[in-house]
Formats: C-alpha cells, structure tokens, sequence
C-alpha cells in the first residue's frame, strides 16, 4: 500500500454546530504535495463539504493562511514533507472569528487596510503629460520590501496584541502605511497620522516580532512599525520644540 | 430576494475590473457603484502576472513598432484599429500607475525601466521586478480605497445577467457568507472576470479562473469571439504548472533539450548567436516556443520526468546579483516548487495553459452586441490579440480596455433610464437555483465531471489539433453537458458553500469548452496558436476572420464569422529569428 497521511481539520458550519470540531481524512502522501494538495484531495474525493479559500497556488494571492500544527502558514507553500509521519492539524488563522470551517471572516482586516489611507497621496500634482515621478532605484529600495504585503493575515494571526486588542490596527496595515510615508513621490504622512500614531496604531505594538517571523513574503512589519515609531517621536518632538513649523 | 439600485454594476476585481471601477468613480462621482467580486480584489489572478506590461516610453521606439509586433505577433488575427487604439493609450496608463504609486523598476537616472520581451522588437515592457500584477493590483486596489463611490461587494458570486427588453439591467449575485441571493438593478454593467485556464488541467491560471463571466455573457446571447485560440506558455513549471516568466529569457535565459542543444533554432527562429536578441530563439513568441517542444517532444528530445516531459530553462549566466535583484520570484518559486535553486541548476519548464486570447465579442468600445453590458481584460475580445498574445500585451490591455470600459459604462448609466424594480430575469435565476438544492444525487460528482473535461481539453484541443480529436472532445463535452444537468450537490449548506460555487463554475466552464472546441473543430487552417495537424497552413482566403461562438441551450453552439479589420498592415509571413532582425 501505498503512503498516506492523516490530516486533522477543523470542521465549523454555523447553521449547524454549535461550536467546532476536527475530522479526520487520511490522504495519499506525495514528497511534492504541499496541504493545499492535500486538502484539495479532500474536497475531491473524500469529502466535498470542506470548506476553505485558495487560488494561485504559488504564494501570490494570499487565500489560503491557515494554522498548520499551530503555525500560521500559507497552505499552498507548506509541503506535507515537513511533516512526514506525524499527523497534520488545520485550523483556521487565529484572531478571527470563523465564518466556516477554515474561512475566517476578514471584514476587521479590510477595514484596517483602508482605514491607514493606503494610497500615493502625492508630493506635488503632476499632470500624466510630464511623464513619470522620477524615483532612483535607491529610493525604490527604501520602500520596496513594504510593498511585497499579499495581505494574506498571517501576521495578525500570530500577534499577541491582535489577540488582545481587536482594534490594533494590525502590522499589515502599518507597515503598508510606512510603504507610502516611504516613498519618494507621497506627501500623505501627516494624513496617516491619525490613525498611525493613534493608541491603537504603532503604540500598541509591543515589539514580540512574531508578525515578521511569520511573514512569508519577508516584509518585516516589525521594522516598519518601530521606524514608524521613531519617526513619529521625531515628529512629536520637534511640533513641540517649534509648533506648526512642519506638515 | 434583496434588490440593490446601482447605476454601474462591474463584475469582477481584478486589474480590468478595478481599473473600471477608478474610471466609472473619476468620470462622475454621483453615479452610484457596485464591484462585484467572488473573490476579495487582492485575490485576483492579475496578482500572478510576472514578467511586465508594454507600452512606449522610450525613445528608440515607436507607436508604430509596437503596432507591428502586435499585429505580425496576433497572425493577422487582430482588429487593426483597436490595436492602434490600444498601442497609443497603453503609455498613458502605465504611465497613471506609475502615479498612484506602482513599484515599476527603474533606470539609474529614475526613469521607469523596460525589459525585452517575446516577439518584441525593441524592450518595451514595463516591469516591478518579476511580481508586475501582484503591484499593478494592488496599486489599483489600493487606490480605489480612495473613491467614496466605490462601493464594494466581496465574495459575491454572479450568476445571471438581467437581460430585459434588450437591454443589460442588472446581474444577479449570490452572497458567499450567507447564500443569500441578490439582484443589482443597474443602468450599465460591465463584465471583468478573466479568463478560463480552468478549463484545462495543466494551467499557470488560479483556481478563480472558470470562466464565469464569459459564460454569463454567452448564455445571455452575447458571442464569443475566436474562443479556439488559447495560449500555452512555454516555461511552467512540472506538477504545478507556476508560471517561470518570460521576463526570465528577456534577461537573457535560454532554453536547451536533453541534450543540451538550443532547440529554438531548428523551427525558423535562429540562429542562436548573437544573444539575447530580440524577436529570435528564445524570445520568440509563445505559440512558436510552444510548437517547437511539442516537435522535440515527438522527435524523443525532451526529458522524462514523473511530471511530463521537459526541456530546461537555464538563467545561471544572469548571476546571482541579477537574478535576485529582476527574478526574485523565479528564484524563490523554483527552490520551492521542485527544488532547484536557478542560480546553480536548470529550471525544468514545459508547456502550460496561460491565456485565453479569445472571449466575449466587443467593439473598440468595449461594449457587447447587448445594449448596456461592457466587457474588458481577459474574459473580452476587443481583438488586439488575434490568435496569439504578446507577452506583456495583456497587463496594458487591462488598464487601457478597463478605464474605457468604465468610461463607457458610466456614460451609458447617465444616458439611459433607471430599470424597473421588478424583474422576471431574476427570479428565474433564484428558482433555478433552488431545482439545484432540491435536486437528488446521481453518480456523478463536481470533480469527475472536471476532470473528465480536463482531460478531453488536453488530448483534443491543446497545442496541436485534428479534427478526430476534436471530434472527440466535442462528443465528450455533449454528454458532459448532459450529466451536467443532471448532477446533484453534496453540500447544500447556506454558508460559504464552496460546493455550490464549485457546481456553478462547472457549468460555466462546461459551456465555454463547448464554444472552444466547436470554434476548434470549424477552423480549418492554422494561425498562431490555433495549429490543425491536417491543414498547417494559414488559409487567409477562407479564415482570416473572426469565429463567433453563438450559445444554443443544451445543443452545442453555433458557429458563425466576421471580417477581420485591417486598416495599414496586410497580412504577410511572420518572420522571427535572424530574418527579422
């Protein structure tokens, strides 16, 4: 016989459990199969209740974050190899609530995204006639690693603060803000402020690094947020040594 | 069941869709807006798009090569007139992206820089690294935060257009969370789904990409148009089928067979030195690429492996400082997908199902032969692809045919009347549903019935074909069709029932490979990437026109044709390789 390998799902529908459970599938083990396989075996031929979010397959879209024996990780760039032997637990992304089985509800998430304005709020207006906002490839580089975000919520699964707090703004969010505060062509900081440098932005992150441990995508949203910090303690301080000399 | 009153309803998130949305919201931010997406907009698979987007910029080219790469590049095959349409706005919307913030890589001086490309006769394509759609989509997500009006409906699953009295009024959208059906009664609708790799079984496209909108156009009576050519894309990767860009040849990679021979130059696209060069070997266009492997693959050059056949891709010349710093995602998709770090080894690639050139029939406008419906990007047909897309081509068409489709639709909303509240078209959309929930099991299920279309997609109307094999692929899909009526649901739950969406994506699909291979089997002749073993020749007497795929219920589609436009370039022989340069 060939080998197998077991998975053990968290099972919710609402309509019908009053809380969730995990179920069990055994699935044909392959070195190159990574969970997402896995669990697509399950809904093709096991069971096709299961419910869950994937697309591209390739670590791009960012659907399909889940906590794969109490990590979270993306699904379809987890290889069943790095669990050979043992059993493998699925769950879905901690810090939200469950909509069904692995598919959390992601409405606070979106919200936080749009709520840090992230968007090029430009420096100067410039008419598309003038051609392009010119931007060294130095300056590309200072903001570049913020802008690899697939905002898969990885990073809000695993921070103790999201836990705590459900009004943090999350380090997604942040550190996409940062990206914009970053590059050479915004002028938005100060718009960012009020929600950046409120209490439930970079002042509750208590520094644990677990979003960036986590990251698939090595944005380092820890850096962003402690840059941020000490950016808007600079801002702070010099609005109080020369009130409304700077924007 | 809920009504929502809208003027612009566009269906679909994804670069065409959001582009839309910008366009409909700056064009009047009165007119009210619904973005209807089943998958939240950052999950659109414009964010696997790799390699860049082309459009003029520098100074040694011109409007008019780009024009000629993309024409000589379609086999003829595309509207002349929307080709010069396309070539002249796509700088200004590369340039747009740029501000609001695109991540393009630049030139030392801080000029947006371009790469070569495949079967481009000069480097135009614009590129952020290797990740182009991941930060067009979501610079254009990002940005229409900024639009009040924008409002947005995620994971909503369209299902039926509202057609009443000739006229587009509306689509009928089942929301994922909680089953709940809901009509949008709009004033103008634009589709903007993309396109149907699902369709095959070994394919670059997300699992997203059914096909969807094509299908709810064409059952509404809207054509599909030149549905038979469907581009492979020759470097994906064994098993999975990830997409290794072309940007990664545009650097300089090459491509060799078992024997470590740069095949490219025994089919017309030598000879291999001096490289890189533009429009010769290995930055030739797809369908050729294409075609050359599946000879290797005949002649027993190809390598074996336990996922198919294989030729190697080999960028180790870049280096790892150019590697990292232009195919950071190539690098990082190869270590991880077969394990081959590409700084130091071969990438092993093969053919795999990328692009639909065909789709829903539009006019330069973006608009359907149905007053009211738009439809741009890659579920469209606006006919600047032809038969075979140039790599980078379909980043700019999404951003040029998305704004004008926004444009277009928002000035038909204030042109044309509300509709009525009431709507028949509706409630015949909810009462079928419901014959789905209440409908008992058969033998079949969703994934057998997939994967036997997958199948007879791949054995008869892949790379190359013949009238048996599409025969036979047209007979399977009619009695898919058949037990496709019949199939029952396992799952009939309210809440986020991936059963249920994965149900309804079969019949999309189903009807779509059904306008494919029928296209297929009537075309006899070959021109890009349409290449039929017993006619090899491109027959322009006879061909050099479009195929209109017209839905028929459960019988299967008819096909008629229209004129080709040709306005300054007559079709002549596709050169690449040394001629051409």
């Amino acid at each position: 016989m060939s080998e197998t390998i077991t998975l053990e799902v968290l099972r919710y529908l609402p309509e019908t459990d009053s809380e969730p459970h995990f179920q069990r599938y055994t699935v044909p083990y392959k070195d190159e199969w990574v969970v997402l396989d896995a669990l697509n075996h399950i809904k093709d031929h096991l069971d096709a209740t299961l419910s869950y979010r994937w697309s591209c397959h390739m670590a791009v879209c960012g659907s399909c974050g889940m906590t794969i024996n109490n990590e979270p990780k993306l699904s379809c760039h987890t290889f069943l190899r790095d669990y050979r032997g043992g059993v493998i637990r699925v769950e879905p992304l901690d810090h939200f609530p469950i909509e069904r089985d692995l598919v959390i509800v992601m409405d606070s998430f979106m919200d936080k995204l749009s709520s840090v304005k992230p968007y090029l709020i430009p420096k100067q207006d410039k008419p598309l006639s003038s051609g392009e906002y010119l931007q060294t490839p130095g300056e590309l580089n200072v903001f570049h690693q913020y802008t690899q975000c697939i905002n898969c919520m990885l990073c809000y699964a695993a921070c103790p603060q999201v836990g705590l707090n459900e009004d943090f703004v999350g380090p997604a969010a942040l550190a996409l803000a940062h990206r914009y505060n970053l590059d050479s062509r915004d002028g938005g900081k100060a718009a960012r402020a009020d929600v950046v440098a409120s209490n439930e932005g970079i002042w509750e992150c208590t520094f644990v690094g677990a979003c960036s441990q986590v990251c698939p995508k090595c944005v380092d949203p820890a850096a962003a947020i402690q840059q941020t910090k000490i950016s808007a303690s600079v801002d702070w301080l010099k609005d109080l040594l020369t009130p409304g000399a700077h924007t | 069941m809920d009504v929502i009153e809208i003027d612009v309803a566009i269906v679909g998130a994804g670069g065409a869709g959001l582009r839309a949305a910008i366009a409909v919201a700056e064009a009047d931010p009165t007119l009210t807006l619904a973005l209807i997406s089943k998958v939240y907009p950052m999950r659109s698979h414009t964010v696997a798009a790799e390699g860049g987007a082309a459009g003029v910029i520098k100074d040694n080219d011109s409007l008019d090569n780009h024009f000629n790469d993309t024409v000589s590049g379609g086999d003829w095959l595309c509207d002349q007139d929307a080709v010069e349409l396309f070539v002249n706005t796509a700088p200004l919307e590369l340039l747009q992206l740029e501000h609001w913030g695109c991540p393009w890589s630049r030139e030392a001086n801080g000029t947006v820089a371009v790469r070569p490309f495949g079967g481009m006769k000069v480097e135009r394509t614009w590129y952020a690294a290797d990740k182009t759609g991941f930060h067009i989509l979501h610079t254009l997500f990002q940005t229409s935060l900024k639009y009040p009006s924008i409002r947005r409906f995620d994971e909503y699953y369209s299902t039926d257009l509202i057609v009443e009295d000739g006229r587009c009024t509306g689509v009928v959208a089942i929301e994922m969370r909680s089953g709940r059906m809901v009509a949008f009664r709009a004033k103008a609708v634009v589709i903007a789904t993309g396109g149907a790799g699902r369709l095959f079984p070994f394919t670059t496209n997300g699992a997203i990409k059914t096909g969807d909108g094509m299908a709810m156009a064409y059952r509404a009576g809207v054509p599909l148009k030149d549905m038979e050519f469907m581009q492979y894309h020759p470097t994906g990767l064994p098993g999975t089928g990830i997409l290794i860009t072309e940007g990664s040849r545009g650097e300089g990679g090459i491509l060799v067979n078992k024997d470590g021979y740069r095949y490219l130059q025994d089919y017309n696209l030598g000879p291999p030195d001096p490289w890189p060069r533009k429009k010769a070997m290995e930055l030739g266009p797809r369908d050729r690429l294409c075609q050359a492997f599946w000879h290797e693959q005949q002649k027993g050059r190809t390598i074996k492996t336990p996922q198919g056949d294989v030729v190697h891709l080999d960028i180790r010349q870049l280096g790892e400082k150019k590697i990292n710093e232009r195919l950071p995602m190539v690098r990082e998709l190869a270590i991880a997908y077969v394990g081959v770090d590409p700084v130091h080894e071969m990438i092993p690639v093969r053919p795999v199902v990328h692009y639909t050139m065909g789709g829903i029939h539009t006019d330069i406008d973006t608009a359907t032969s149905l007053p009211g419906l738009f439809a741009a990007g890659e579920c469209a047909c606006v006919s600047i692809n032809g038969a075979n897309r140039l790599g980078s081509n379909s980043l700019a068409e999404i951003v040029v045919f998305g704004a004008r489709a926004g444009r277009g639709a928002a000035a038909f909303a204030k042109a044309n009347p509300k509709p009525g509240a009431a709507s028949n078209a509706a409630e015949a959309a909810q009462a079928r549903l419901r014959e789905l929930f209440a409908r008992e099991g058969g033998p079949d299920t969703v994934s057998g019935l997939r994967k036997a279309m997958n199948d007879s997609m791949e054995s008869g109307a892949g790379i190359y074909r013949s009238e048996d094999t599409l025969l036979a692929t047209c007979g399977i899909l009619a009695d898919l069709r058949a037990r496709y009526r019949r199939l029952a649901l396992q799952d009939r739950s309210n809440v986020f029932n991936t059963d249920l969406i994965q149900t309804l994506e079969l019949g999309c699909m189903l009807d779509v490979a059904a306008a494919m291979a029928h296209s297929a089997l009537e075309r006899k002749e070959s021109r890009g990437s349409h290449q039929r073993l017993e006619y090899p020749k491109r027959d322009d007497a006879n061909y050099l026109k479009h195929s209109l795929a017209a839905f028929r219920g459960d019988e299967p589609p008819s096909i008629g044709y229209r004129d080709v436009v040709i306005t300054r370039s007559q079709p002549a022989e596709r050169v690449y390789g040394g001629a051409a340069t």
